[in-house]
């Protein structure tokens, strides 16, 4: 015996183009297509209370470069008065410091295979940064960029003279040989009042 | 004329409707100060977002002015704060991860670009303090 079909009556569809474009517009309006970048920075560990006030750590004047900024955004380093744009090449001649100058960093050698087995590396610098309580942020982020970037080009000139390309494309081997021979050490000082209000 | 076929119109809108799905974040916040990012020019992307905390940084927003001044204020969450709070933030936001994810914390430092270094500094101090050491000073691309 035919059975007569009954047949399901369709949903109407033609409004669902309506309700996705409604629901894309809503997406669309909350969506916020920033990406954060930014600065990374390592903090470093909170002072110990049981030390003592005298540093241990006796750093040779030769290492360390000393990168002051005042409550006016001018700039010190070492002993002289500099442009945020002269920061960058003075940065990266206290990091690699090529001629072996005495009044610049020391260098030890060091055993990295990747790049050839031993290598003189200014190990212990250390670039110290310090800011007055009325410096202005912008200022000191622009100090920070230029000290990072001068890690950067030197990085990038290592990996180009030794990989061949840049150092963003080297594997993860090679970035770490690249990190040993140029360790990034930017120390942001305790901070200091001086004088003022 | 021929008539244009629109039946797969529907499945298009959905595709890109899905699409703005995956990529929204909604803002959790809302801002009470007033940020203008500083600019840079070797930045870092920020990643996994799950691992990152904000704390905002700049000048109330105008219509806070009259009950906050128009100094520098910290805002945690959604509400101002002082930089002594910002430890128990901290704190309270690792709480809030897990346990794998605690040594990866990174707090980005959403700070306006006219703001003074002295609240920052104390800022960085709490944070040292809280043993979040893994910071990010958020800046625009630097054209």
């Amino acid at each position: 015996m035919a059975r007569k079909k009954k047949s399901v009556p369709q949903v109407n569809s033609s409004s669902t183009a309506d309700i996705a474009f409604i629901l894309l517009i809503f997406f669309l309006i909350t969506t916020s297509m920033d990406t954060d970048r930014g600065l990374a920075r390592r903090l470093p560990n909170p002072p110990d209370p049981n030390q003592k006030k005298n540093d241990d750590i006796i750093v040779k004047e030769r290492n360390v470069l000393q990168v002051r900024l005042n409550k006016d955004n001018q700039l010190m380093v070492g002993s002289e008065w500099l442009d945020v744009r002269q920061l960058k090449e003075k940065a990266k001649e206290f990091i690699a410091n090529p001629n072996d100058d005495a009044n610049l960093p020391e260098k030890h050698s060091k055993n990295i295979p990747l790049l050839g087995g031993e290598c003189m590396i200014t190990e212990n610098h250390v670039i110290s940064l310090q800011n007055d309580v009325g410096t202005s942020y912008q200022a000191y982020i622009d100090v920070q960029n230029e000290l990072v970037a001068a890690y950067n080009e030197l990085r990038d000139d290592l990996a180009h003279s030794k990989f061949g390309k840049a150092y963003k494309e080297c594997n993860d081997d090679q970035k770490e040989a690249i990190r040993t021979y140029y360790p990034q050490k930017i120390s942001e000082a305790e901070p200091k009042k001086y004088g003022g209000k | 004329m021929p008539e244009l076929n629109t039946s797969s119109l529907p499945d298009l809108i959905f595709t890109m409707l899905f699409f703005f799905m995956m990529i929204t974040s909604m803002r959790e916040v809302t801002l009470k100060v007033q940020f203008k990012a500083p600019q840079a020019t070797e930045l870092e992307k920020l990643e996994k977002k799950s691992l990152v905390s904000f704390i905002y940084i700049g000048k109330p927003m105008p219509e806070f002015q009259k009950k906050m001044g128009s100094e520098s204020r910290i805002q945690l969450n959604d509400k101002f704060a002082e930089a002594d709070e910002v430890q128990d933030y901290i704190y309270q936001e690792r709480e809030n991860m897990s346990e794998a994810d605690q040594p990866f914390m990174t707090v980005s430092l959403k700070i306006d670009k006219d703001t003074k270094m002295g609240i920052v500094t104390e800022v960085k101090q709490a944070l040292r303090k809280a043993y979040a050491l893994n910071i990010n000073y958020s800046a625009t691309q630097r054209m």
